[in-house]
């Protein structure tokens, strides 16, 4: 457990690539994993290494997400002292907007007793043990300590994101750059930093004044020649959620056990909002294979290699297939789907025939409850 | 104090004997009841959506787990400003102090709480039944009748009559009599140990009660026959729905194979009233490759290689590969490794029956206690 952190994730984040599951949400609330979304993952990281005073900097559209933390309770952060703190953007001009909105709720931060700060992002999905990191960024006496991830995927996964360059004797960061995909190997940044307070108070309030920064990762790393910034390797699962096919991918990879064992642990669980599902019912008939399957389905189809979220109802003769459905669905008699993402509440007709592919899954967007 | 127009309190001291290893370490309302719930669930959340805020539960029976598992009632809705969920366990006073000598004992000794709520009308329940009941219908009937008592009765066959408390009524449903397990049963109608009384009149014969030595200070044989006998207006109010006492592990069995249909009696699956339970945070249910599933429940937590055929199983079980699970119910994090061959039994919690085992001759139910290592049985190489 450590001691005198807060953490504050900012939801900052690309949705240039992510658009048709970002429509009605921000992707910290996009829904992964069967039963999560995307921002558990961050939010009980955080929780599980004793931190209980946590800030969510939202950018516009927070509705599905202040849903979903509500007060905090899924993570223990409903607290009288500390606790879960979330604001949300007003209408700040568009130069700098993260860095504006961590400078407008400056009261909260300066207020928190904590000494240090954890900086995070949502859609790095991991299962991390963020007290080594404290302990590593301690032990380095350096100002900052930014996480990141080696990864020989770089042409496919984690597009777009910072890479760094790590002096390997010293650890320390000489250099930053951007993953286009065109090697393999990257040092790809987690955009997990950890600082004291008033570091954080004074690089905000710099980056609010400065005019070549779009956001306040990037005035950070422009600063960094004047930082002694340190990094921590975190070699083990990390799935981005930056994009359609990462987010078709990353859940696919829950399917195998060598991933979902690193995600879900029994020491480090992930919490999210409770829904109070019945348990599943498997009716005679259904076959089911290599899926993870939430609570509240009712299966009589075929499902096989396939994600299926919280209270989805598979009928007779349905064949799903290398699919993600979300929750809240009901795929009517003979429909047939293949490569195919389904958002929330979505109805598919009987005898529907719906295919994508591997690269290219077919997204069905959200339908909206209201008519 | 604001006042409450009803408060309920749930019988939950009973140990359930005939539960047997079940019960051994819990009061049958904690027992595991469902796939993820206990059996107090059902009373709790039918509390809740029937719009109950302030509730009692009488404990008494190794009360340690259902404690555990009420808390504050965070997931019925009980974590209340004003109301809220109370265990209410026996005490000590100036003068001793006495276990809950019986049902209408264990209500008088806790007066002070329900007079803190000054309601007018009180609910008693059981935490043993499973079923789904609006009780502000039954409510509504009480006031409507203006009745002194009314009592939930439910149609059972007239071959079963005899195991149940009858009820003697005329045909405005007024009750006339009260036979408790008759050998020549007159009606039909079983009590199913829900009561709504005015909380006036309750306060009354829980006194009148209290002061008679010879009374057993039981619902059923003193304050019912008693109200009656003083002419007080009693009323049936007939349920009809499914409503299960599982008080063997045979009908406990039983009622889990009622489950096992979309549209099945306990409407399980019916969100419209949801039954509310404390979970753990656990990840969703995997299917490996080479599993079958065939009516059968399985939830969160759960990795499943192995086939299951009309059986349930509770949040965290593995199910190994060639494994046949037929008939049965399985607790939670209980592991079945692979070539094992389990049939009509019911596996309690932390079981771990490794490889090349059979359990179960699929005509009594089998149980298997809690922590339980069966060793394989199959040839080393």
């Amino acid at each position: 457990m450590i001691k005198d952190y807060m953490a504050i994730i900012n939801l900052d984040e690309n949705e240039n690539d992510i658009r048709s599951l970002t429509t009605n949400r921000p992707i910290a609330s996009i829904p992964i994993g069967s039963r999560y979304r995307v921002i558990d993952f961050m939010l009980s990281n955080i929780v599980n290494c004793g931190i209980q005073n946590v800030g969510i900097f939202s950018a516009s559209n927070s509705r599905s997400l202040t849903d979903h933390v509500g007060t905090g309770k899924a993570w223990d952060l409903n607290r009288k002292i500390d606790g879960l703190f979330v604001f949300n953007h007003g209408l700040c001009d568009f130069v700098n907007h993260d860095s504006t909105l961590l400078k407008n709720n400056m009261e909260y931060i300066y207020r928190s007793s904590s000494e240090n700060v954890i900086l995070a992002s949502s859609y790095m999905v991991c299962n991390m043990d963020l007290s080594d990191v404290v302990k590593a960024h301690e032990v380095s006496g350096a100002d900052m300590t930014v996480v990141y991830k080696p990864t020989d995927e770089a042409d496919s996964d984690f597009l777009n994101c910072y890479t760094l360059e790590v002096d390997e004797k010293t650890n320390r960061l000489v250099g930053v750059g951007k993953n286009v995909g065109f090697s393999k190997k990257a040092n790809i940044c987690m955009e997990i930093f950890l600082m004291k307070k008033e570091k954080l108070i004074e690089l905000i309030y710099k980056s609010t004044h400065s005019l070549n920064s779009k956001s306040f990762i990037s005035f950070i790393f422009n600063e960094m020649g004047d930082i002694n910034i340190n990094t921590y390797k975190y070699d083990d699962v990390v799935l981005c959620i930056n994009t359609i096919s990462s987010y078709y991918r990353s859940n696919m990879k829950m399917l195998t056990p060598e991933i979902s064992d690193k995600l879900f642990r029994s020491d480090r669980p992930i919490y999210t909002k409770i829904k109070d599902e019945p348990p599943t019912l498997y009716v005679k008939g259904c076959s089911v294979e290599n899926s993870l399957i939430a609570d509240g389905c009712v299966v009589k189809g075929k499902v096989k290699n396939s994600v299926i979220g919280r209270y989805v109802d598979i009928e007779d003769d349905v064949e799903i297939e290398n699919c993600i459905i979300l929750q809240n669905i009901r795929i009517h008699k003979g429909a047939k789907l293949s490569h195919v993402i389904i958002d929330k509440n979505v109805d598919i007709e009987e005898g529907t025939e719906l295919k994508g592919n591997e690269t290219f899954p077919l997204v069905i967007e959200k339908k909206n409850l209201f008519k | 104090m604001a006042k409450k127009n009803m408060v309920a309190m749930i019988l939950a001291g009973g140990q359930g004997s005939r539960l047997g290893l079940m019960t051994k370490q819990m009061a049958k309302p904690a027992v595991p009841f469902g796939g993820k719930y206990r059996i107090i669930d059902f009373a709790l959340s039918n509390c809740c959506n029937s719009g109950i805020d302030t509730v009692g539960i009488l404990t008494q029976y190794k009360p340690q787990v259902l404690n555990a598992h009420i808390g504050i009632g965070t997931p019925w809705d009980f974590d209340r400003v004003h109301g809220g969920v109370a265990t209410l366990p026996p005490y000590m006073t100036e003068v001793g102090g006495d276990w809950y000598k019986g049902t209408a004992n264990a209500i008088y000794q806790n007066m002070d709480f329900m007079e803190k709520y000054n309601p007018a009308y009180v609910l008693i329940l059981s935490g043993d039944h499973i079923y789904k009941m609006d009780y502000r219908k039954m409510l509504k009937y009480h006031i409507d009748t203006k009745a002194d008592a009314t009592i939930a009765v439910i149609d059972v066959p007239l071959s079963e009559a005899s195991r149940f408390g009858i009820m003697n009524t005329n045909k405005d449903g007024v009750i006339e009599s009260f036979e408790e397990k008759p050998a020549q049963p007159k009606s039909t109608l079983a009590s199913m140990g829900i009561y709504i009384f005015t909380y006036e009149k309750l306060k009354k014969y829980l006194i009148a009660d209290a002061e008679d030595k010879n009374s057993d200070n039981d619902f059923g044989k003193n304050i019912i026959p008693s109200m009656l006998a003083n002419g007080e207006k009693m009323v049936a109010y007939s349920f009809a729905g499914y409503w299960k006492d599982v008080g063997t592990v045979e009908s406990y069995w039983e009622a889990h194979m009622d489950l096992l249909s979309a549209d099945n009696d306990v409407k399980l699956f019916d969100t419209d009233w949801k039954i509310y339970t404390s979970t753990e945070a656990r990840p969703s249910q995997y299917i490996g490759s080479n599993a079958k599933l065939e009516n059968s429940i399985v939830t969160e937590g759960c990795v499943i290689h192995g086939e299951l055929v009309n059986s349930i199983v509770f949040p965290g079980v593995y199910v190994g590969k060639n494994t046949r699970i037929e008939n049965s119910i399985i607790m939670e994090n209980s592991v079945i490794e692979d070539n094992v061959v389990v049939s009509k039994s019911i596996i309690l919690e932390n079981v771990k029956i490794e490889s090349h085992n059979a359990i179960g001759n699929g005509k009594e139910v089998a149980v298997i206690e809690t922590n339980k290592v069966i060793q394989s049985q199959g040839r080393m190489e």
